[in-house]
C-alpha cells in the first residue's frame, strides 16, 4: 500500500466519489435546486443576451449594407452648415395650376440636395481616389424630389404666396386638401465601376443599368420597391423636376432590410446640371485596399480633406443607424452585458455561500473521514465534485432555458425597424414636415432572427464549470481546514 | 506497541493556555486492552486523538512500532491512520447518505483497493459485526447499536493493529452496550488487536486488563483486578 498505488487509484474515477456524490446531492435536493437555477438564469441570460448581440447586430450590417453599399468602407461627407438646412419654402405664384368652378389646383416641383446635405467639389473624388490605401473611390450626388400638389378654394388673395404647410399630407382645414411627394435621386458616376457606392448591394432585376454611354443623357434606373408604389417598369418615364426622364433598368436591393439607398438611379452630369450643382457632389464612397487600411485611410483622409469635411468608416457608420435595431443594439451591449454580469456573480455567490455553509454543516462527517485516513485531496475533490455537477446542472437547465427562450423569439420573429440615414440626407436635419424629413432616411423594417452559435453554448458550460469550481475551491478551502480531531469535538 | 514518553499537550484558547496532559510516560503491548477512566475534562480523548495520529503532541514522543508520531507530517499521519488505526466513536459518525456498505467501503477508499475486491471486504466485515442483513440500510434505518456495529466494522475492515473507540457505548442502553463490548473483547481475542477504550462506565472499565485514570491531565495506573468481572 504505497502512496505510488493509492495515487494512481484516486487518478481514475472511484464509485465511490460517484455515489456518495449523487447521494449527497439528491439528499439535500432544496439547496441543489436554489444552486443550480440561479446558475441556469444566469447562463440563460448570457446565451439569450449575446445571441440578441449577434441578431442585432446581423440586423445593423444589413441595414447598414442597403445604404452605403457592401464593398463601401469609408464615407466622405461635407458637414452641414446651419445655411443650408433652412426652412423648406414652396412658392405658388397666380399663374401655377388652374382654376376649375370655386377651386384652385395646384402643382409644384421642387428639386434640391436633401436636408442636412452640402455639396462638395468633385476634384475631391480624384484626391481621395489617389491616397494610398484607397483601392476605388466614387462620387454621388444625392438630390430629393419634393413635389406639393392639392386644392383651396378658390377665394381671395391667390396671388399671396402660401409658405409651409402645416400638415405632411392630406387636408389641412376646409376644403382645402394638399399632398407632398418626395423622390430621392442619385446621380452617380455611370463611368465608373458599381462595386464601391450604394448600388454595390443591388442586383438587376429588368432592363440595363446605366453606362458610360449614357453621361448627360435623361435616363434612370429604379429601385424596385418605388417602382412597384410608383407602377413603373422598363419603357416608363418619370418626371424629375419638370424634364422626362426614361426609365431603362430595375434595381432591387440585396441586403435582408429591403429597400436600397435611393428611389432613382441617374447619372451623375445629369444630376448635377439638373439641380445647378454643376461639378458638385453630396458623398463620396471609399473601398480601401485591406480591412487593415482602413483606419490609415480615414487619418489620412481627415489630414488631407480638411475641417469641414467628414470621413466616417462602417464602424462610425453603425452609430447612424437609428431605429429599434439601434435602441436593441444598445441595450444588448450595455443593459444585457451588466445585467448578465451582476446575475452571473450573484448566482456564483449565492454557489459559494451554500458551499461553504455546507461544509461547515459537514464538519463531523469530513472530520470523521479524514480521521479515518481520507486525504485533504479526496476531501476537497468531493467537496469540489459536488458543486461542479450542481454548477453543471445549472448550465444544462440554462441552456435549456436560453434555448428556449431564443426558440420562442425567432417564432415570433419580430420586427426591428432601422433607419440609416441615407447618401442622399445627412443625418436628419431639423424642422420641416415630418414627412418630408422621413422620406430622407431609408427605413426598413428587418425581422430579428437569433443566431445560436457553438461559442456561446461552450461560453455557458464553461461559465457553469467556473461557477463550480469557484464555489468548490472556497468550500474545498474550508474542508482543508477542518481538523481530523473534529470528528470526536463536535458531536451532533 | 506504543511508547509515550513525557508527553505534554497544551491548547491555546484566546490567550489562555489549557494544559490538557501533562508528563504522561504510557507504554501499550500489542494485543492489550486498556481502558482510561477520569472526570470531564481530564484529557482523556486528547490522548486518544494523539494515539490515534490525529494530532501531535506539544512535547515528548509517542512511538507506534518504534515510529515517532510526533515528528510525522499531516500526510504520513493520515497514511497511519488508513492502514493502521480504527476508530470508533460516541456518536458513531457514520455518514448519513451512504449505506452502511458505503459506509463500511469508506474506510478503504484511500487504500487504492480494487471496487470489487472492497466490496467483498466491507461485507465480510458487516457479517463480522452481525449486519449482513441490514448492508443496504441508511444509518437513518438502523437502531443505535447497529450504527456502532457498522462503525466497528468500518474500523475493523482495513485490518488495523489498533482499535480505538471514546465512548463507544455513551450513547447506548445498558444491554446493548454488553453486546457491543463483548463484540470488540471477540474481535481482540480473534485478531490480536490492541483496543484502547475511554469510558464513563466502570462496568466497560473493568472488563479491561488494564485501568487509567486521567485527572487534570496527569495519568495514574490502577492495579489490576486478576480476574475481570463477567
Ligand atoms: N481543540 C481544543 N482547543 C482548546 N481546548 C481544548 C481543545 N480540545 C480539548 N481542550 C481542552 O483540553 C482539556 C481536555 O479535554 P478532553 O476533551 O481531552 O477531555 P475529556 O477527558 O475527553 O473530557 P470528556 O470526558 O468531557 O470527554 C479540556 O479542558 C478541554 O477544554
Ligand atoms: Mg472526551
Amino acid at each position: 500500500m504505497s502512496d505510488r498505488i493509492a495515487i494512481g487509484r484516486a487518478a481514475t474515477v472511484d464509485p465511490m466519489f460517484r455515489t456518495y456524490l449523487t447521494r449527497e446531492l439528491k439528499n439535500r435536493r432544496r439547496q441543489t435546486l436554489i444552486v443550480a437555477v440561479g446558475m441556469a438564469l444566469a447562463i440563460a441570460l448570457v446565451i439569450v443576451v449575446n445571441s440578441v448581440a449577434g441578431g442585432v447586430k446581423a440586423a445593423q450590417a444589413s441595414a447598414l449594407a442597403s445604404v452605403y453599399g457592401v464593398g463601401t468602407d469609408i464615407t466622405v461627407t461635407k458637414a452641414a452648415t446651419t445655411s443650408s438646412s433652412g426652412t423648406q419654402q414652396f412658392t405658388f405664384g397666380a399663374g401655377a395650376g388652374s382654376t376649375t368652378g370655386g377651386t384652385r389646383t395646384f402643382n409644384s416641383a421642387q428639386l434640391r440636395t436633401a436636408r442636412g446635405v452640402t455639396t462638395f467639389a468633385a476634384t475631391a473624388v480624384t484626391k481621395i481616389a489617389s491616397t494610398s490605401g484607397v483601392q476605388a473611390a466614387t462620387g454621388v450626388l444625392g438630390l430629393e424630389s419634393t413635389t406639393f400638389s392639392g386644392q383651396t378654394p378658390n377665394s381671395g388673395s391667390s396671388s399671396a404666396p402660401q409658405t409651409r404647410p402645416t400638415a405632411g399630407t392630406g387636408t389641412s382645414g376646409g376644403p382645402s386638401s394638399f399632398g407632398i411627394d418626395s423622390t430621392t435621386v442619385l446621380g452617380y458616376d455611370v463611368a465608373a465601376s458599381t462595386a464601391v457606392g450604394p448600388l454595390s448591394s443591388t442586383a438587376l432585376t429588368s432592363g440595363r443599368m446605366l453606362t458610360a454611354a449614357d453621361a448627360g443623357k435623361d435616363v434612370a434606373v429604379l429601385d424596385s420597391d418605388y417602382a412597384t408604389s410608383a407602377s413603373k417598369k422598363v419603357g416608363s418615364t418619370v418626371t424629375i423636376d419638370a424634364k422626362t426622364f426614361s426609365v431603362v433598368g430595375i434595381v432591387k436591393s440585396t441586403s435582408a432590410s429591403g429597400a436600397s439607398a435611393s428611389n432613382l438611379y441617374i447619372p451623375l452630369d445629369t444630376a448635377q446640371k439638373l439641380s445647378g450643382d454643376t461639378g458638385k457632389v453630396t458623398s463620396v464612397f471609399v473601398q480601401a485596399t485591406s480591412a487593415a487600411q482602413i483606419g490609415a485611410v480615414q487619418t489620412a483622409l481627415e489630414k488631407s480633406l480638411g475641417s469641414p469635411m467628414t470621413v466616417n468608416t462602417q464602424a462610425s457608420l453603425a452609430s447612424t443607424v437609428t431605429g429599434s435595431v439601434s435602441t436593441a443594439a444598445s441595450l444588448a451591449q450595455s443593459l444585457g452585458l451588466w445585467l448578465s454580469v451582476l446575475v452571473l456573480a450573484a448566482a456564483f455567490l449565492l454557489a459559494v455561500l451554500f458551499t461553504v455553509s455546507g461544509v461547515t454543516r459537514r464538519t463531523r462527517e469530513f472530520g470523521t473521514l479524514k480521521a479515518i485516513g481520507w486525504t485533504n485531496r479526496r476531501v476537497v475533490g468531493q467537496v469540489a465534485g459536488e458543486s461542479v455537477v450542481q454548477g453543471l446542472l445549472g448550465g444544462a437547465i440554462g441552456v435549456a432555458l436560453g434555448l428556449a427562450a431564443i426558440a420562442v423569439v425567432n417564432v415570433i420573429h419580430p420586427t426591428l425597424t432601422a433607419s440609416a440615414a441615407t447618401a442622399t440626407a445627412g443625418p436628419g436635419g431639423p424642422g420641416g414636415p415630418a414627412g418630408v424629413a422621413r422620406a430622407a432616411t431609408s427605413a426598413a423594417s428587418i425581422a430579428l432572427s437569433l443566431p445560436v452559435t457553438a461559442s456561446v453554448l461552450g461560453l455557458a458550460v464553461a461559465l457553469a464549470i467556473l461557477g463550480g469550481l469557484v464555489a468548490g475551491a472556497f468550500g474545498g478551502w474550508r474542508a482543508t481546514r477542518l481538523r481530523p480531531a473534529a470528528a470526536l469535538r463536535s458531536v451532533a | 506497541m506504543y511508547q509515550l514518553t513525557n508527553i505534554g499537550k497544551t491548547y491555546k484558547q484566546g490567550s489562555r493556555i489549557v494544559t490538557a496532559l501533562k508528563d504522561v510516560d504510557l507504554t501499550i503491548e500489542d494485543g492489550d486492552h486498556v481502558a482510561i477512566q477520569g472526570q470531564t475534562g481530564g484529557g482523556k480523548s486528547t490522548l486518544l486523538q494523539l494515539l490515534g495520529a490525529l494530532d501531535r503532541p506539544s512535547t515528548g514522543s509517542i512511538l507506534l512500532d518504534g515510529k515517532d508520531l510526533a515528528r510525522m507530517r499531516d500526510a504520513e499521519l493520515g497514511r497511519v491512520r488508513a492502514t493502521r488505526i480504527g476508530f470508533v466513536f460516541q456518536g458513531f459518525n457514520l455518514i448519513p447518505t451512504l449505506t452502511a456498505q458505503e459506509n463500511v467501503e469508506t474506510a478503504l477508499a484511500p487504500l487504492g483497493i480494487a471496487a470489487t475486491d472492497r466490496r467483498r471486504r466491507a461485507a465480510e466485515a458487516l457479517a463480522a459485526v452481525g449486519l449482513d442483513t441490514r448492508a443496504s440500510h441508511l444509518p437513518s434505518e438502523l437502531s443505535g447499536g447497529q450504527q456502532q456495529r457498522v462503525a466497528i466494522a468500518r474500523a475493523l475492515v482495513k485490518d488495523p493493529s489498533v482499535l480505538l473507540a471514546d465512548e463507544p457505548t455513551g450513547a447506548l442502553d445498558e444491554d446493548t452496550r454488553n453486546d457491543i463490548i463483548e463484540l470488540l473483547e471477540r474481535i481482540r481475542d480473534e485478531r490480536g488487536i490492541t483496543l484502547v477504550v475511554v469510558t464513563h462506565d466502570s462496568w466497560v472499565a473493568r472488563r479491561a486488563k488494564r485501568r487509567l485514570q486521567l485527572r487534570a491531565g496527569v495519568l495514574t495506573e490502577r492495579p489490576v483486578a486478576t480476574v475481570p468481572v463477567g
